[in-house]
């Protein structure tokens, strides 16, 4: 029955679905919005934003050890300082941006690498699909904290010089790499191996759109739902994953100060200084949960029940 | 004799977070034992979940109103216990979907013997050889293999038979087939339609046949029942209905269907779509699509009314409102111009005005697959 | 099924020799075995060299991965090789390590498992029930906890029981270095059963505080999706008891999900639960590779790297043999 309908101008259907698709945001935004967890946690994380890169410019005091060692919160020293005199608030404003920066970096570029990889598998199908599909099978063989142990070992015989002062875009990187990004391209892939049957994606072949396009214009945008809700938890495994990395001494080391590298070191004092491990152990857990609010929250805004994609 | 079910002035809610969702409004009529009753409407007009209510089958956020009495026993506010012992045993119910609607996980028979069991107390043999039967009975051929296979390694109309089977099993008195052929292939729906219709007058059972093809209803049932936005636009029997449609829902989903007669001419759609429950038009639910609609349509919502036959309607030969044998209303209709619809008014002189230039504020009617 | 397993095993040869190809190149990434040595004090050209000769390293690495290849197939996995590890062989250490780590994952994962599955029907039977929230909020603070935060708090509790026990005069309970390598004896069965309890309680709570979380969102999810699907609505028309439509209908295939992922999660945690081990001292597979990661001892991290991956293969493949047992639609072969 439906082909008998008159059908609309092409004209007036590009803009029914764009008023469509403007509608659809509202009810995504307003549906978030009465999410009061995810709210919190979307504020919760701006707060963290805003402690880790703009704290620093209010506390200037550095990462090298002052006089005073032990000293518990408060006064001078807000948040104490460990056994030899680092002061604590200087090394979680440190601590906390590196974790978020490394968060971050991990999670844009796992889901680019997720999102073009699983949508090429998913697109092209064939030995494409094969090749990624089993790069993922023989990665998931090593589990992905030895994978970055066994890397970020190589990365620290380079000795701290002038340029390698810093080693953390090395840890994101094999993060990103090597674990963050086979989840969203299975996802991904799914999606695409499913849209690709679609009649709007053969209406776009039919008129003659080139593979990008069609892949970029036409399949991608249908996914951002997944997308997005996928970089968000990604951010809030990165900063765990990170963070264990760095407890077992296998991830960011100083110089550099990471969260789970200040609880590596203060593991030991939690009977007798404790608040060198309850601090930088708060600010992990606030960011963790603060993005997976949010991811939920949006997971609830998509609501992929109702959008779900019929294989 | 008391009628087999009796429905009055049943109406369901729905409380979701954006607002209240009138699912069903006031909907009544009578089915006595043996007879076949066609429900006719669109998706989303409330038609399965009348099922759902007769079923006690709605979900907990459903408000139930008014009054469903099976055999006399009243059915509403009844505990969950009691409703459960009926559910299968004398009301049984028949799904649209047949792919989904068996548990992929056990076999065929076992689903029928579990069926059986749920209301008999009986050995495990006895209700396997029981699902056998019933599995022969609608025709699948070497029913006792079968009956050891899973649902997967049974084709869409096959499973069909076998729903059918399982709702028959318990001997019920009344059985309400959902949609038990829209999910099927074209060719496959007139073989299960005559079986279910089969074994049903075989065994006296009365059905409620739920539908959107007015061409399934028309060489089944004895009365049809159009609903539209929850309640119900229009009844009568089923030769009245399709000679006099009195109600411009009903024609326009008449003009719907393709007719042997009309080859080459179009097809006549009721453009746009169901209203959603949430937002009803205010006066008839219809008027918004309506090519008759006015003023006093809008202002309030008419009532179902019976249909008066001033000058001699045919068939009926003399003034006045044709009734049944019991003394009801034989022909029902929700619309103040039920008049200006003589039977000869076809489809598409009435939605002819309508197509052109109809907003396309609302998606083509024929989207239920896609949903 | 005996057809469809051989295939399997026979698809996974290539697998896991592209893997051996690839932890190899991991392992030599690591970099020089003996600079660490080197670097400790000057030492004779000669003396590195002969060094070198020992290890092997004077061969190419393509010389080196077909010799370890040919060992690793007949068994010879390697011994430790940096000056002042000692001469441990690759083989029985790894075989030793596995032992240690399945006990403890084992029991962890099978608790796990069944207080995440009971958790998570509640959950999905009782949707948005004060118990759902509850468990939602408990799960999504367990997925943001750090597990070597949960393992660090545990163990300091830990030490405060044993210190607690001990003003009491009861003798420490808690053990937070492991298990002795030749397991606990002496006493009677009420005194074994004393002594593993207080081995195992803290890295198994560890280990279950993540694990149950995950398990109860998944059992969650696909219960869902189980009790909202046209069979279950099929199994109340018929008029079953709402505790069979649940337990027959519903669970019986919302678990299938979730005993899949189970296997799967069983074979990468046998890798080691690397946190737990570290912060317990337990002497298995995930504290061998860290070690030896930091020692950058070769055949070690390419032994323990291998075994691991054909664990996690096998264990893949059992995850498919499960799923096909429970789910009568898949047909292997």
């Amino acid at each position: 029955m439906v082909d008998l309908v008159p059908s609309p101008t092409a004209e007036e259907s590009a803009g029914f679905a764009d008023s469509a698709a403007r509608a659809q945001w509202r009810t995504v935004l307003r549906r978030f919005r009465r999410h009061r967890a995810a709210v919190a946690g979307m504020a919760m994380f701006a707060l963290l934003l805003l402690f880790a890169f703009v704290g620093p410019l209010l506390w200037p005091v550095g990462l090298l050890p002052g006089p005073d060692a032990k000293a518990p919160p408060g006064g001078a020293h807000p948040f104490g300082t460990d056994r030899i005199g680092h002061d604590m608030l200087a090394a979680v404003l440190a601590g906390t941006r590196l974790s978020l920066q490394i968060a971050l970096v991990v999670a844009v570029v796992a889901t680019l690498l997720g999102v073009v990889l699983g949508a090429l598998a998913g697109y092209l199908r064939g030995w494409v699909d094969a090749t990624i599909g089993r790069l993922i099978d023989l990665l998931l063989c090593i589990p992905p904290l030895v994978i970055t142990a066994v890397l970020a070992r190589r990365s620290f015989t380079l000795a701290p010089t002038a340029e390698h002062q810093s080693n953390w875009i090395t840890v994101a990187m094999i993060l990103a790499l090597f674990t963050a990004w086979f989840p969203i391209a299975r996802t991904i892939r799914g999606m695409v191996l499913s849209l690709r049957e679609k009649e709007f994606v053969e209406a776009a072949r039919a008129l003659g759109a080139s593979t990008p396009r069609i892949v970029f214009r036409h399949i991608l945008p249908n996914t951002i739902d997944v997308i997005i809700v996928n970089a968000t938890v990604t951010v809030a495994q990165a900063v765990l994953l990170e963070s264990a990395l760095s407890f077992i001494g296998l991830g960011v080391h100083r110089p550099d100060v990471s969260l789970g590298l200040l609880i590596n070191e203060n593991k030991n004092e939690l009977a007798t200084l404790p608040w060198l491990f309850w601090i930088p152990f708060v600010f992990i857990v606030l960011i963790s949960l603060s993005v997976n609010f949010m991811g939920d929250g949006l997971r609830d805004a998509f609501d992929p029940r109702q959008r779900r994609v019929r294989a | 004799m008391t009628p087999l079910l009796e429905v009055a002035d049943l109406g369901v809610d729905f409380g979701t977070e954006d607002g209240v969702v009138r699912a069903v409004r006031g909907v009544s009529f009578t089915l006595r034992a043996g007879e076949v009753l066609g429900v006719v409407g669109e998706s989303g007009c409330g038609k399965s979940v009348t099922a759902s209510a007769i079923m006690g089958l709605l979900p907990r956020t459903a408000t139930v109103r008014g009054s469903i009495r099976l055999l006399g026993e009243e059915m509403v506010g009844r505990p969950a216990e009691q409703l459960r012992r009926l559910r299968g045993n004398r009301v049984a119910m028949i799904f649209q979907d047949p792919m989904t609607s068996l548990n992929p996980v056990y076999p065929v028979g076992w689903q029928l013997a579990e069926a059986y069991r749920a209301h008999h107390r009986v050995a495990k043999r006895e209700a396997t050889a029981r699902a056998v039967a019933a599995l022969d009975e609608v025709g699948i051929p070497d029913a006792a293999r079968r009956a050891r296979q899973y649902p997967h390694e049974f084709s869409g109309g096959m499973r069909q038979r076998a729903m059918i089977a399982m709702a028959v099993i318990n001997r019920p008195d009344l059985i309400i087939a959902d949609e038990p052929t829209t999910a099927l292939d074209v060719t496959v729906q007139a073989q299960i339609l005559d079986t279910l219709v089969g074994i049903t007058g075989e065994a006296g059972v009365a059905m409620m046949l739920i539908t959107h093809d007015l061409g399934v209803v028309a060489g089944v049932a004895d009365r049809v029942q159009v609903m539209y936005g929850g309640a119900v636009v229009e009844a009568a029997g089923v030769d009245e209905l399709f000679a006099h449609p009195r109600m411009p829902y009903t024609v326009g989903l008449l003009g719907s269907v393709p007719h042997p007669e009309q080859v080459g001419a179009r097809l006549t759609p009721i453009a746009g779509a169901p209203p959603s429950p949430l937002h009803l038009p205010p006066g008839c639910a219809f008027g918004p699509r309506c090519p008759l609609v006015q003023q006093r349509c809008t202002a309030a919502e008419p009532d179902l009314l019976p249909v008066t036959v001033p000058g001699g309607g045919p068939g009926s030969g003399h003034p006045g409102t044709p009734r049944t044998a019991d003394g009801a209303a034989e022909h029902l209709a929700r619309c103040v111009r039920w008049s200006e619809l003589p039977g000869d008014r076809a489809a598409r002189t009435l939605f002819e005005h309508a197509e052109i230039g109809s907003p396309l504020n609302a998606e083509p009617v024929g989207r239920e697959g896609q949903r | 099924m005996i057809r469809y397993v051989l295939r399997r095993v026979l698809i996974a040869v290539p697998v896991l020799l592209c893997a051996s190809v690839l932890t190899f190149t991991l392992t030599t990434m690591m970099g020089d075995p003996l600079a660490e040595w080197k670097a400790q004090r000057a030492r004779a050209p000669e003396e590195v060299a002969s060094q070198y000769h020992r290890i092997g390293w004077d061969r190419s690495p393509v010389e080196r991965y077909v010799g370890w290849a040919e060992g690793f197939v007949t068994g010879d996995w390697g011994h430790t090789i940096i000056p002042g590890d000692g001469d441990v062989a690759v083989r029985p250490e790894i075989f030793r390590a596995l032992g240690v780590t399945l006990k403890l994952v084992l029991v962890a994962e099978v608790l796990a498992l069944l207080i995440g599955v009971a958790i998570g029907v509640v959950g999905a039977v009782r949707q948005y029930s004060r118990f759902d929230y509850a468990a939602t909020g408990v799960a999504f603070v367990m997925f943001s906890m750090p597990l070597f935060c949960i393992a660090v708090i545990l163990k300091a509790g830990g030490i405060t029981l044993n210190n607690g026990l001990e003003d009491a005069g009861l003798g420490r309970w808690i053990v937070t270095a492991g298990p002795p390598p030749g397991g606990f004896g002496g006493g009677g069965v009420g005194h074994l059963l004393y002594q593993y309890s207080g081995a195992y309680l803290l890295p198994v709570l560890s280990l279950i505080a993540v694990q149950f979380a995950l398990y109860s969102r998944f059992q969650r999810a696909s219960m869902l999706d189980a009790l909202n699907a046209d069979y279950v609505r099929t199994a109340r028309a018929k008029g079953l008891t709402p505790a069979r439509v649940v337990v027959r209908h519903a669970l019986r295939n919302g678990l299938i999900p979730v005993v899949t992922v189970f296997a799967l999660d069983l074979g990468v945690l046998l890798g080691g639960a690397v946190i737990t081990e570290t912060v317990f001292g337990w002497r298995g597979m995930g504290l061998l590779i860290v070690q030896n990661i930091e020692h950058k001892e070769p055949w070690m991290v390419q032994g323990w790297m291998m075994v691991t991956a054909v664990v996690i293969v096998a264990f893949n493949l059992l995850a498919d043999v499960v799923y096909a047992y429970l789910d009568p639609r898949i047909r292997l072969g």
